[in-house]
């Protein structure tokens, strides 16, 4: 009885490695500290009724920020843990067992639980505000977005100190995944912290695609939105025909897993090759929709600070648009390796054609600055980096298409010095400026330029010192996920230099941590409601915005709607306010989102009796939310007065 | 703000990566994708250069106008050049900038193609081409040569200025067989076997690896290439065939177990070994098997399993 019990322990608690026990030990302690802290100053009751409940989305877009940057913290501590064991020829410092973990979690965190969290950060922070809205259109979907995205990410970070963390890397291909090679929790974790918060990234496109189409003040057509939101519509699209194709894939597999069936065992009649495609069919549209509104940052930067209009608008929304089409056209082009020549042929070429609207945008945010005037603030210095770090990648992502020479670079560090160039100098650039851009307008005050700039620097020079050298090491044959290597390939030089540049993105990252920090302390509010001299509607209205963002609606007559009106002085709206309609806040999303945490977590050690508990919780959260007529409430005119003239809105 | 001296700097450190990187590739051995010892290598290799330039033909000077106008409008008192805010289309532009990237993208379109159908058949006619089936383990290569009736492990010797039709498949996950400076690389699947033309034009030792992640042991499955005259390989053939032992249906059950091994080398391999671990995998299911030989189902009982 004891010897199974410490036996199972040894297995739920992972055990024997000092990476883990100083995770499990920072783990309680920075629990015990919230605890401490939140019972200290009596905060319990602000952080349920403030935050945990919020339906409002310039909360919600924060609360994505914050768990985005932790992720980031994480994936980036995962980085730099491979890096350091690459560092040298024939390291020791992790096994291959645990280097095969990390690679898997840095990959899966990087995309999933940093990238698309903090894209949704922005959607949240800046939509509803741009188009002239006073919130989502289904404020409480979008909080239970939220809460199952967050759930699923607590979930699969769980992984690293119950039960072990995947190792099949992010894309988890069959039957590396099936049970006869990857036995235990791992694998499950992956599944399930994917699946959950999946159901959020599924809905958040489903709301924010609503929201664009049917919410925009009056007068904006369609064809006088701002960039970012038409980046926003595209990336929905993506989402909304994607993402259910990795539910499916994954829910394939977990049947597999699960149920012993077989739809990705060739023996069993199913074919791992199934899998392959699958997951490449949401993997690739997944890559081009977070980019998408990291180009709609970009364009929204580049006019701002070039003092300029957009160039060529049409072409920049039809380049947009085709991106979004394109983009599930290409999915082979993962695996040339294994395709058929013919089939090669014709994803080479649908990929290439990618390059074309790409290429499009950049020459027109090139000519948007072409006869403007260029300020070096900020957001518009990622928007420089981006520009040639860009260029660079989408190039080299070209010569990937070809696809005779990929049968060379397949799965060496010239792939992964590809997609670093183009996820880091794209899509974390461009959130990064995005960040830097709006964090006036919600937070209502600006962050500290001179550390900023020290960020800026480590971050660029740690990019290149880090991703050139891998270039040059796929020419010299290193495959990926090999966990260390020996000296006669002469690979070390290289590594070594690529391991400085990690480290320097890693200072980069904490002078960031600092900047906010300061900024934060320093509080500069100064002119935050249009710290820019913004074009959209976002500037018109004080930062933060009231809960309610909009007093009045505003009528839209020009493309920069704002920027038009500030240029023939009719900034000024006639106080002629209205009861404002508003959702209520709800505990609805947060107990769902635990539900489901349950519910993975039962899941994963094959625990059906918990499963069936979460779900059964999953399903009462919705039978109630159904019960609940009282949903909304009306903020009083007089309400709206108060809060118009404390924050000196409706200028 | 950055200076403009950080800024030339830091271009400067972005060029001469990129110069040093492009000089020690064509001068360095170590460069192995581009300095290939083989036609299908060769061919992957020129298209690499040149796919490389037409880009670079578009990309520089893109950067350089980039950089141009960045410098050109930068918001400074007394900056004397134009200023139009109101300026936002110019068809006459656009159609450049759509033009530009299709140009290039319908020039390299056509390479691909080319070099796609160049590379389907033996890299020369007129040579007998050899075959060697090749499987990847947990976590090890098995390499099978029909026609001599031997086999390695971990280990591969090929005849100079000859064909080499690689088969290839998978008893365990996926992986992908890869000698780069022969040529690129193909997927071995479980229950599949697909086909990888190489040839080598000089002897030597050149370095092969695993490319796919197949679990704890892939960065263990790297293994060596020799490449040897004619005369030479027929000597290797009897030497491995006089000094080795048959290798049989329950070495081979013991080699599937997962486990990192060295090099080895057999006198026989039982007869259609290859089909029967294809078929085992689900390849009977699978029409487009381009098997030596079409495998015998009876066949199955007797090989055990
Ligand atoms: C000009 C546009 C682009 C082209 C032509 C292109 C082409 C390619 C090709 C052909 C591959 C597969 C190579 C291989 O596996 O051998 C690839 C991999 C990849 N690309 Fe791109 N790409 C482009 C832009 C992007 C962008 C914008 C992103 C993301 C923001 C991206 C992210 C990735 C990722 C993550 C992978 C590798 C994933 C993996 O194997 O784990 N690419 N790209
Ligand atoms: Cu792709």
């Amino acid at each position: 009885m004891i010897e199974s019990i410490k036996n199972f322990s040894s297995d739920f608690f992972v055990t024997g490695d000092p990476l883990i026990y100083g995770a499990d030990v920072s783990i309680v302690l920075v629990m015990v500290a919230i605890i401490f802290v939140l019972t200290y100053f009596k905060k319990w009751k602000w952080l349920w009724s403030e935050w945990l409940t919020t339906v409002d989305h310039k909360k919600i877009g924060i609360m994505y920020l914050i768990a985005s940057l932790l992720m980031l913290f994480r994936g980036g501590v995962d980085a730099i843990l491979m890096r350091t064991q690459l560092a040298f020829p024939n390291m020791d410092f992790l096994p291959s067992d645990k280097y095969n973990e990390i690679f898997t979690t840095h990959g899966t965190i990087m995309i999933l639980f940093m990238a698309m969290p903090l894209m949704f950060a922005l959607f949240n922070m800046v939509v509803p505000l741009q188009i002239g809205a006073r919130d989502v259109a289904y404020p409480f979907l979008n909080a239970v977005s939220f809460w199952t995205f967050f759930f699923g990410a607590m979930l699969f970070n769980l992984s690293f100190v119950i039960g072990g963390s995947p190792d099949a890397g992010w894309l988890s291909y069959a039957p590396l995944s099936e049970t006869q090679f990857s036995e235990g929790p791992g694998q499950n974790y992956y599944i399930w912290g994917i699946q959950i918060s999946g159901i959020g990234s599924l809905a958040s496109g489903i709301n924010f695609l609503v929201t664009i189409l049917k919410m925009r003040a009056p007068g904006m057509k369609l064809m006088k939105m701002p960039m970012f939101s038409w980046s926003v519509l595209s990336s929905c699209i993506i989402i909304i025909f994607a993402f259910p194709i990795l539910t499916v894939t994954l829910g394939l597999l977990f049947i597999d897993r699960y149920f012993g069936a077989n739809f990705f065992t060739l023996a069993g009649g199913g074919n791992p090759m199934y899998y392959v495609n699958l997951i490449w069919m949401w993997g690739h549209p997944e890559v081009y929709l977070v980019v998408l509104p990291a180009f709609g940052v970009f364009s929204e930067v580049v006019a701002t600070f070039s003092k300029k209009k957009i160039f060529g608008y049409k072409s920049m929304v039809f380049a947009l648009l085709s991106i979004s089409l394109l983009s599930f056209f290409t999915w082979v082009h993962h695996f040339f390796t294994m395709a058929d020549y013919k089939v090669d042929a014709f994803f080479a070429i649908t990929t290439m054609a990618i390059a074309i609207p790409t290429g499009v945008k950049v020459f027109n945010w090139m000519f948007t600055m072409f006869r403007g005037r260029i300020q070096m603030k900020p957001p518009m210095l990622w928007t420089i980096a981006f520009i040639p770090t860009f260029l660079v990648g989408g190039a080299t992502g070209v010569m990937l298409a070809v696809a005779p020479a990929d049968f060379q670079y397949h799965n060496s560090y010239f792939l992964i010095a590809h997609f670093h160039q183009v996820l880091i100098g794209g899509v974390v650039f461009g959130f990064f400026s995005g960040i830097y851009y709006w964090w006036p307008k919600i937070f209502g005050f600006s962050l500290n330029e001179k550390l900023g700039l020290w960020a800026f620097w480590l971050w660029n020079i740690g990019f290149y010192v880090t991703f050139m050298p891998q270039y040059a090491l796929g020419f010299m044959g290193m495959p990926r996920r090999v966990s260390t290597y020996g000296w006669d390939m002469g690979w070390a030089p290289l590594n070594f230099i690529s391991t400085i540049g990690a480290f320097l993105m890693g200072a980069g990252f904490i002078f960031q941590v600092w900047q906010i920090v300061y900024s934060i302390k320093h509080r500069n509010k100064e002119g935050a409601a249009d710290p820019w001299d913004g074009r959209t509607l976002e500037w018109s209205i004080p930062s933060p915005p009231p809960e309610y963002n909009f007093a009045i609606i505003p009528k839209v007559s020009e493309q920069d709607d704002w920027w038009y009106k500030k240029q023939k002085g009719l900034t000024k709206v006639k106080e002629d306010y209205k009861p404002i309609h508003m959702p209520k806040n709800s505990g609805i999303p947060f107990i769902m989102g635990g539900f489901w945490f349950i519910t993975g977590f039962g899941l994963t050690f094959e625990w059906t009796w918990m499963g069936i508990i979460g779900l059964i919780g999953v399903a009462t959260s919705i039978v109630v939310r159904h019960l609940d007529n009282d949903t909304d409430y009306y903020i009083p005119v007089d309400e709206i007065e108060r809060t118009e003239a404390r924050i000196g809105g409706t200028r | 703000m950055p200076s403009r001296k950080t800024v030339k700097r830091f271009l400067m450190l972005i060029l001469s990566t990129f110069a040093v990187f492009l000089l020690s590739a064509c001068s360095s051995e170590q460069f192995i994708v581009l300095n290939p010892k083989g036609p299908v290598g060769e061919v992957q290799a020129n298209l690499i250069f040149v796919s490389f330039l037409v880009l670079m033909i578009v990309i520089i000077p893109v950067l350089l106008l980039f950089f141009f106008i960045v410098y050109r409008y930068r918001d400074k008192p007394g900056n004397k050049s134009p200023y139009k805010p109101e300026w936002d289309d110019n068809v006459k532009l656009e159609v450049v900038w759509w033009g530009i990237p299709i140009i290039l993208i319908a020039i390299l379109s056509i390479l691909t193609v080319r070099d796609t159908l160049v590379l389907q058949g033996p890299p020369s006619e007129d040579v007998e081409p050899i075959t060697i089936q090749v499987t990847s383990l947990d976590w090890k290569w098995l390499f099978q040569y029909p026609e001599e009736d031997i086999a390695t492990v971990n280990y591969l010797k090929i005849p100079v200025d000859t064909p080499v039709q690689f088969e290839l498949t998978s008893d365990a996950p996926i992986n992908s067989f890869w000698i780069p400076q022969l040529g690129g690389q193909r997927y071995s699947l479980p229950g599949k076997s697909s086909t990888l033309w190489l040839e080598a034009e000089e002897a030597g030792t050149y370095y092969g690896t695993a490319n796919n992640f197949s679990g704890d042991g892939f960065t263990e499955m790297n293994f060596d290439v020799s490449t040897v005259p004619d005369a030479d390989f027929d000597k290797w053939v009897e030497e491995v065939k006089a000094t080795n032992q048959p290798f049989t249906m329950e070495d081979y059950q013991e080699l599937v177990k997962p486990s990192i091994v060295g090099v080895s080398a057999y006198s026989s391999i039982p007869p259609n070994l290859f089909e029967f671990i294809v078929d085992k995998n689900g390849g009977k299911y699978y029409k487009s098997n381009n098997h030596t030989e079409q495998f015998d189902n009876s066949r199955q009982l007797e090989l055990g399993n």
